[in-house]
């Protein structure tokens, strides 16, 4: 495997789901990499898709009533979606991990963070054929604990989730994520549910952890800032597919697909000189999609051409738009 | 030491519950119509007669005085004395309470050791086969009397396949005096006679399946419904990132937070359960404290009306306590906010 083959790669990912109203056809060939030691974001509104394809990469989607229709998630080479359940469940939480979105919900209530924190490792120790005893587990709870900047580790290990703030249940979180040494975290919006000043030593954190541990990140956000601050390059997602991608300066100098136009221009501006728009309409509904590229009905510039589906145009190198404006005889 | 406050705490509120229900059941035995000297003497007595028994008894004392004297005695743990039987109501529910506490007990042990399996096992396995029929199974079990299944249990068990005892706590022929803790399966065991243990669950087993379908019922289709709720909970999706094993996740992140709403369910069920109690005793000629209560109420003897809504309710706080610090052990949420309130 040469090394500078992406760490995670997603090819022509579809999923379906299973519905009162029909099949409802969610992720419509979602592609995307995340190389080595880089840092990605996929971006996106709600309900676009995004927390399907983190939970298909993750293995958590729930079958039925989601399908996995077709497509491949290469990992370090190997495609988790035809490899043997005990291969994939090895990764889980060792190789590549998760930060969960909602610090008052990710941790169970009922348990001390030592007991959830130490269970992690005792389980993937086991799958991994490690002998580790629990002075060592517990050795290891704390020395991430304070990689998370918590100060007073063993107060927090035999605390309740209760009893910590916020603030500390996303960095224990992050920490829960990390006590395998994974080389790839997903990351979900960490820090949303938190106040802008925590959300932001969050993510201060997230960052410093991927540089200081080598890892590659996924992050998953609906927050263009997010994007500008935490990411090399992006991906933009809208309706169940990526619309344009793009290294992360350049997608904020230059936005090719209209509905990244609209998105940004989303964003209010501290000189106030912005108009703020908003796009018109909404998400469409999964079980009776608009044909071809899902985003027309609501696009300024759609004509018929736009009822067959535009596949990913090159704008620049490493830049590309799924948008009929940007077919190279459009530019000619 | 969080624990210890909030277990103090839960205490003293049983004592103020327990105060507030001799209030409430001394009004009630006072002012339901009939004169309660009358009754005793019956109806041919001589009105001097009745008034000097109402002398006696202080009932021609004003209420808060006489509840003043009860209140009293209650808290040397007198209960008075039966108008009907001329014993003291103490001794009367001695001889009757233990019969009643033996059947609820195993009723609660045997509902809890069907129904939180059942229920775990449905909410895991949802729609399933299991799942279905258990439904059906609880839903049954909640919505048939007790004393319908009582019936029906002693038509087949006893009367067609006639293989176990359909009335009373032991078989005439055996000679034995429940003497230290009034529990037959208890005193017998420590009393080293197996042929009398061995007895009393035969004799045990009819009744208790009856009083225990409904509480079955209960907990299992609670239980299936929070193991399913608590089953979309993000910490248990994390925990399935964390590649924590299934079992792991099902029998202890699910379990713990699931079992908090059955267990706060079954204290109260423990009110239901005892009013069943009296009608399954009655199928079964169990000797309880139902029979004795009926008879108190239907004769208005008012001591033994509240003596036996008195010991009945301090159980029902005590139950209701253990119910409450067991709650505090399992989750943490209450007692860290319990002791900081």
């Amino acid at each position: 495997m040469p090394d500078d083959a992406p760490l995670l790669s997603v090819r022509d990912l579809r999923v379906s789901f299973r519905t009162f109203d029909g099949q409802a056809d969610v992720l419509q060939g979602v592609n995307l990499d995340v190389p080595r030691g880089t840092r990605v974001g996929l971006v996106g509104e709600s309900g676009c898709g995004k927390s399907v394809t983190m939970k298909t990469i993750m293995g958590t989607l729930a079958t039925p009533p989601a399908r996995v229709t077709h497509g491949q998630i290469m990992f370090d080479g190997q495609d988790l979606l035809t490899m043997p359940a005990a291969r994939r469940n090895r990764l889980k939480g060792t190789d590549m991990s998760m930060v969960f979105q909602d610090p008052t919900t990710s941790l169970n209530p009922v348990f001390r963070v030592g007991h959830q924190m130490e269970d992690i490792v005792r389980w993937s120790d086991r799958r991994r054929g490690i002998q580790r005893n629990h002075k060592a587990r517990k050795a290891r709870v704390l020395e991430v604990l304070e990689m998370v900047r918590l100060a007073d580790g063993e107060r927090i290990y035999d605390a309740f989730p209760i009893q910590l703030s916020g603030g500390m249940r996303q960095r224990i979180i992050i920490g829960m994520a990390l006590l395998n040494e994974p080389r790839l975290l997903i990351a979900d919006e960490p820090g949303t549910a938190l106040d802008v000043t925590t959300q932001d030593e969050i993510l201060r954190l997230m960052d410093d952890l991927v540089r200081e541990e080598g890892l590659s990140l996924l992050m998953i956000t609906h927050n263009l800032g997010v994007v500008r601050q935490m990411t090399d390059h992006v991906y933009v997602m809208y309706a169940g597919s990526v619309v344009e991608d793009s290294p992360t300066a350049e997608l904020f100098d230059n936005p090719s697909h209209p509905y990244t136009k609209a998105l940004l221009a989303c964003v209010p501006k501290l000189d106030g000189t912005a108009t703020y728009e908003g796009i018109g309409g909404s998400l469409p509904d999964y079980t009776d999609p608009p044909a071809g590229c899902r985003f027309h009905p609501r696009c300024p510039h759609a004509t018929d051409r736009c009822l067959t589906r535009p596949p990913a145009f090159t704008v620049r190198p490493g830049h590309t738009a799924a948008c009929w404006l940007h077919e190279p005889e459009a530019h000619a | 030491m969080e624990y210890l406050f909030f277990v103090v705490r839960r205490l003293l509120w049983s004592v103020v519950v327990l105060l507030g229900l001799s209030i409430v059941i001394f009004t009630i035995a006072r002012v339901v119509p009939g004169d309660p000297a009358r009754i005793a003497l019956g109806p041919l007595a001589a009105q001097e007669q009745v008034d000097k028994l109402r002398t006696e008894m202080g009932l021609d004392a004003p209420l808060p005085v006489q509840y003043a004297r009860y209140a009293g005695g209650l808290l040397q743990g007198d209960l008075g004395r039966s108008l009907l039987t001329q014993q003291s109501v103490n001794s009367d529910v001695r001889q009757t309470f233990p019969a009643t506490l033996e059947l609820v007990l195993a009723t609660l042990i045997l509902a809890l050791a069907i129904g939180l399996p059942l229920g775990v096992l449905a909410g895991r396995y949802k729609d399933s086969l299991f799942d279905n029929l258990g439904r059906f199974v609880a839903l049954f079990g909640v919505v048939t009397p007790s004393f319908f299944i009582a019936l029906l249990l002693q038509l087949l068990a006893g009367y067609v396949l006639q293989i176990l005892p359909v009335s009373g706590r032991l078989s005439p022929n055996l000679e034995f005096e429940a003497n230290r803790t009034g529990l037959l399966l208890i005193d017998s065991l420590i009393a080293g006679r197996m042929d009398v243990f061995g007895d009393a669950v035969r004799h045990l087993i009819l009744p208790t399946i009856a009083l225990a379908a409904a509480t079955i019922g209960q907990i299992a289709r609670l239980t299936r419904s929070s193991m399913i709720d608590v089953s979309r909970k993000d910490y248990i999706e994390a925990s399935r990132a964390f590649g924590i094993p299934n079992r792991i996740t099902t029998f202890t992140y699910m379990l713990r937070p699931s079992f908090i709403p059955t267990l706060t369910v079954l204290g109260l069920e423990f009110a239901s359960l005892l009013g069943n109690a009296f009608l399954v005793e009655m199928v079964f000629g169990w000797p309880g404290m139902a029979s004795y209560g009926v008879r108190a109420i239907m004769q208005n003897d008012f001591n033994a009306v509240m003596g036996v809504v008195m010991v009945t309710g301090l159980f029902f706080v005590l139950i209701n306590l253990v119910v409450d610090v067991l709650l505090g052990y399992v989750d943490p949420r209450i007692r860290i906010k319990g002791s900081q309130s």
